[in-house]
């Protein structure tokens, strides 16, 4: 056990140094109004903002644990998500936001994520899924989400199927954390 | 570092190189980013992009892609580059869109950064009318802005985006006027920061405390302002003339709240447009441009009299105060200044030479001025004030310094020149040689032209040089390189030269273009010839040309063979040399295209044969007239530069095809066939300035006649809905029955003018049906609610009498065409014939006589008889053709006058139909 703390301890150490140098460069794609944005600045600034529809893309550095991720977040609408390609250059990890709620597209989801997975450019890294608005109710649980992903074949790469509730903070730090450790791992 | 490396380089092409900068490029992926390099490959980029490098769809889409990663870094300094660089590829990249998000963050009202403004102006660039909406807050927010170039920002992109989202940029126009009234136009970022917060609502937005805004003293936001303000209003005239006099501030122009002398110029230049359009505003307009003579800003000065000069048909007592204000100009040490004043002078000088003298001695000190552009305008002007005796003089000046001056300015010379001979046409020798010696000097095309056509006008005005003229130009195309040129001066010498009394000189010229020129000089060459072989009386010179045109058969070129074997056609058959060569008259092409296109739409109308009677002819005088070139007198030496755009009005014919066009689109008049005959000018039947403004179309069809109402309202605040125009025969002899009228279903200022179609069946479609109408414009009246700009539910019906619609003659049945008289009168001697004698005893001329019986009839007067030479007796030809297979129609006009029993007229009519004769007499006796 203690052997574990010391080697998560000095790896994250390693890891907080070398980002000193640079950023670590994170994308944030999902079907639009999945959370993506209110995700983003949810981490960045501790607060819920209002929203409008993304246009293209917003990115902001976000630090978490003395690490600084830099978090794109494209915009979801179907007439954006053909430039998602333009940015899958140099991504260490991979945020994919579903509407855990929004049972009608969840196959409209699942589609777009194993395109992206498909991705040559994307190849090995590190996934994680936030199965957002547990809130709501009816909304899917992490669980149910995994299933309908069928993400078991997913092999070559780490990921995770994680609830989140962005507007309470709920999930997302954990999120993160898994996701640290799964940078950190590659 | 690779900025070292650049230096060495130096800013050779490698440096600046396409390829090179879409190779380095890569800068844009690395993690972290250089905000360093990427700024200096952002500047290449734009650098390029300035110079007029074309980078295709690809090229720049990939830039596009690589400049938007560049928004995760915070440089300012970078990001401003960044924009720089969007906004210039936004028009050739594609899916620009992707970086709107990112721009409108950095809009945000709360987001205290340098770059604010550079956001505004590239968010314009990237979206479309759709967004247009979604932004209004924060344009609306930023017009008003403290900071002025955030103010200037986002009034400049509303103007560049106000030709896709007029209708939300209109709702902008109470911002734009408080941006043009803004008293002090300082301020800083950081108390222009509001607190209602962005569409992300961010609590604490990282700001830049390293940048303070530089208050502004220019108040050049007015001037972007008053822009838009223009461009919302420019429909609503009233509104234009109230903006202009707030913004005037009375006579003095002391009080106007405009600081920048560029807004003030450009409120100059609405106040000439309006007044050039309104004639009832013209006193009040004239006197503020006054006032502006005497603004502090030489800028405003010079504007002002400018727009006072230019004015149409104004007056040389309207023009003294701003001539002395351009005299002192002239003495300025600023160059710009001088050039300005001397090239409004030099137009001016056009129409009133006599009040531009005073400047004289001060333009002859310009004529030495070291800027050749001054002296050439100064030296022009100088030539229209000056009088006979100077002309030598100045004549030998020009001729020293042709060579040193730009072609542009060349051609203002020449042009200056040929207004000269025609005023002086004694000086003509000295002219005529100066102008053949430039011809030979090196020169474009544009330059030669002028040359050309200023010895053309001095062939057409000036008889006595016009066989030194002609021999200038045959020897400038035995040298000339430009073919426009050669055919043009081949065609000329094709029409003066027979007239001329030794014609053989010019055929060795004409033949040698055969011999040594390319196809297209060629054929022209041989039609010249032609016309020599057909107009020369000589049996000897037309065998010889016959013999020229023989050896022609045999050129490799067919057209050149072609007109070779017509010529010596035409040469042997007197009668078909009398309708291919001879003819004076030509088909209105026009009003042929119009026609041919309905013939060609019409499936019907397959089964027959195109009938070109139809088609009114003109003379070649007025078709060179309806070219829209406008003609050599009206632009002689008028400056080469000439800014005022000439509004060219639509021909009759042109008027035609619209107006089938819109009847093609009406589906209940679908059946009617082709119409006719148009009117080709709307009737007004309300004064001008009321609140409903409705002008009549009349339209004949073969069964049918259909009248069409324009009707305009201009009351904002009123919807009109159901409306229609009752018509009442004013008699019962009226040939007519009404079969329906299309009403409009709503009437708004907005949607002004309208149309109201009202049909009537000609009931023997063989007669002309002739009358008049009373008419009643019916409506119900419904107020609009100003909160939500709809219409309220009640309304009240509604009348308005409006004035008498006359179906007469000319206009409606007969249009004006172009014949020979005396031999078309001749060949008509024997179809329908009427003869009738009237009494207008209320014409107090003959003259009187002839233009009325013109307007009434609508025939053309042939042959210069509508002009009557002797006051006693006179004789008027008319020609006309009868709309709808009525055939051409031709008159006589006898007439004589006496003081006691006024004009008395014996007028004979012959047609090829004798309803045709009929509808003549009757229009007169009627």
């Amino acid at each position: 056990m203690g052997l574990t703390i010391s080697s998560i301890f000095s790896s994250l150490t390693s890891l907080a140094n070398w980002g000193k140098e640079s950023d670590l460069r994170i994308l944030m794609l999902g079907l639009d109004s999945a959370g993506k944005t209110t995700i983003l600045y949810r981490l960045q600034i501790g607060e819920v903002v209002s929203t409008i529809p993304t246009i293209g893309f917003n990115v902001e550095t976000v630090e978490y644990k003395n690490i600084k991720f830099q978090v794109w977040d494209l915009g979801g609408q179907s007439s954006i998500r053909p430039y998602w390609r333009c940015y899958y250059a140099n991504t260490r990890a991979i945020i994919y936001v579903i509407d855990s709620s929004d049972h009608a597209r969840l196959s409209t989801s699942r589609s777009e994520l194993l395109t992206l997975l498909s991705e040559e450019e994307l190849k090995g890294v590190p996934l994680l899924i936030f199965s957002n608005k547990q809130d709501i109710e009816g909304a899917l649980t992490s669980g149910q989400v995994s299933d309908a992903l069928g993400l078991v074949e997913e092999k070559g790469r780490e990921w995770s199927v994680r609830g989140s509730c962005a507007t309470k903070g709920e999930g997302l730090e954990e999120g993160l954390d898994w996701l640290v450790n799964a940078i950190q791992k590659k | 570092m690779s900025f070292k490396k650049d230096e060495d380089t130096g800013i050779g092409s490698y440096y600046n190189n396409k390829t090179t900068i879409i190779q380095e490029a890569r800068v844009f992926n690395e993690s972290p980013i250089s905000p360093r390099k990427c700024r200096a490959l952002l500047t290449r980029i734009v650098y390029l992009l300035y110079l007029g490098e074309n980078f295709n769809t690809q090229e720049a889409t990939n830039l596009f892609f690589g400049t938007t990663k560049l928004f995760q870094n915070k440089d300012s300094a970078l990001r401003q580059m960044v924009y720089l660089a969007v906004k210039e590829l936004s028009s050739t990249a594609e899916d620009v869109i992707m970086v709107t998000s990112s721009i409108m963050k950095d809009m945000q009202p709360n987001l205290e950064v340098i770059y604010r403004p550079n956001a505004i102006r590239a968010l314009c660039r990237i979206i479309d009318a759709s967004m247009a909406q979604g932004v209004e807050r924060f344009f609306k927010a930023a017009i008003v802005d403290k900071n002025t170039s955030i103010s200037s920002a986002a009034l400049v992109s509303s103007y560049h985006l106000f030709p896709v989202a007029k209708d939300v940029i209109k709702r902008w126009a109470n911002e734009a006027q408080e941006a043009v009234n803004a008293k002090s136009s300082s301020g800083s970022f950081f108390s222009a920061g509001s607190s209602s917060g962005g569409y992300l609502g961010f609590g604490s937005a990282p700001t830049n405390p390293g940048y303070q805004a530089v208050p502004s003293t220019s108040y050049i936001t007015q001037y972007h302002a008053l822009g838009l303000l223009y461009l919302i209003r420019q429909q609503d005239r009233m509104a234009l003339i109230k903006m202009i006099q707030q913004l005037g501030g009375g006579k003095s122009g002391a009080g106007s709240t405009l600081k920048n002398p560029m807004a003030l110029c450009m409120l100059i230049r609405y106040a000439a447009k309006v007044m050039d359009e309104d004639p009832n505003v013209h006193q009040q307009m004239f006197e503020l441009l006054e006032g502006w003579l005497r603004h502090k800003s030489d800028m405003v000065n010079y504007e002002a009299a400018r727009a006072i000069c230019e004015m149409r048909g104004v007056t040389a007592a309207q023009v003294a105060k701003s001539v002395s204000v351009l005299q002192i100009f002239l003495s300025s040490p600023k160059a710009t200044l001088k050039f300005a004043a001397i090239r409004t002078l030099s137009s001016l000088a056009l129409i009133h030479p006599a009040s531009v003298a005073p400047c004289n001695i001060d333009m002859e000190t310009l004529v030495s001025d070291t800027n050749r552009g001054i002296a050439t305008y100064a030296i022009t002007t100088l030539l229209k004030t000056g009088n006979e005796v100077s002309v030598d003089r100045l004549m030998k000046q020009i001729t020293g310094f042709m060579s040193e001056i730009s072609d542009e300015f060349k051609v203002i010379v020449v042009d200056a020149i040929r207004s000269l001979c025609l005023k002086f046409p004694g000086k003509q020798a000295v002219m005529l040689g100066f102008l053949s010696g430039v011809l030979r000097d090196e020169g474009g095309y544009d330059f030669k032209r002028a040359v050309v056509e200023a010895i053309f006008d001095m062939i057409k005005f000036i008889g006595d040089c016009k066989e030194s003229a002609l021999a200038h130009l045959c020897e400038f195309i035995e040298d000339c390189e430009f073919t426009k040129l050669s055919v043009r001066i081949l065609h000329l010498l094709g029409i003066e030269g027979p007239k001329t009394p030794q014609p053989t000189k010019y055929i060795r010229y004409i033949y040698n273009r055969v011999v040594l020129e390319n196809a297209i000089v060629r054929a022209a060459a041989v039609s010249s010839l032609a016309k020599f072989g057909v107009n020369v009386p000589d049996e000897a010179l037309k065998r010889s040309v016959t013999v020229l045109l023989n050896r022609c058969l045999d050129d490799v070129d067919d057209e050149v063979r072609d007109r070779a074997a017509m010529s010596l056609r035409l040469m042997k058959e007197e009668e078909l040399a009398q309708t291919y060569m001879k003819e004076d008259a030509v088909f209105s092409l026009s009003a042929l295209e119009a026609k041919l296109v309905a013939y060609v739409n019409d499936v019907d109308a397959a089964d027959e044969p195109f009938d070109v009677s139809s088609i009114p002819k003109i003379s070649r005088e007025q078709a060179r007239q309806e070219t829209a070139r406008p003609s050599s007198l009206e632009t002689i030496a008028a400056p080469a530069l000439k800014s005022a755009p000439v509004v060219v009005a639509p021909t009759a014919a042109e008027a035609q095809s619209t107006y089938a066009q819109q009847l093609a689109a009406v589906p209940e008049l679908a059946s009617y066939g082709p119409v006719l005959n148009s009117s080709t000018k709307p009737t007004q039947l309300t004064e001008s300035e009321t609140e409903y403004v409705v002008s009549c179309v009349k339209h004949i069809f073969k069964e049918h006649v259909v009248f069409q109402f324009n009707v305009a309202n201009t009351l904002p605040d009123t919807v009109l809905e159901q409306v229609s125009v009752i018509m009442q025969p004013s008699s019962d002899e009226v040939d007519l029955t009404e079969d329906f009228i299309i009403p409009i279903p709503s009437l708004s200022s907005a949607n002004s003018p309208s149309v109201v179609y009202v049909s009537f069946t000609r009931n023997s479609p063989e007669e002309y049906a002739l009358g008049s109408f009373q008419c009643t414009l019916k409506f119900v009246s419904k107020e609009v609610d100003p909160t939500s700009g709809e219409p309220e539910e009640d309304g009240y019906e509604d009348e308005y009498q409006l004035e008498e619609v006359e179906l007469g003659a000319g206009g409606d049945y007969i249009i004006p065409t172009y014949v020979t008289f005396a031999s078309e009168w001749e060949r008509l001697r024997g179809g329908a014939t009427a003869t009738e004698t009237f009494a207008l005893s209320a014409m107090d001329s003959l003259k009187a006589a002839c233009d009325s019986i013109i307007e009434i009839l609508n025939m053309e007067a042939l042959g210069g008889t509508e002009h009557p030479a002797s006051t006693s007796v006179h004789t008027l030809n008319l020609s006309g053709l009868v709309a709808g297979g009525g055939g051409k129609v031709l008159a006589r006009c006898r007439m004589t006058y006496s003081s006691g029993t006024g004009v008395t007229l014996e007028m004979g009519v012959r047609a090829e139909q004798e309803q045709a004769c009929k509808l003549v007499i009757s229009a007169i006796g009627g």
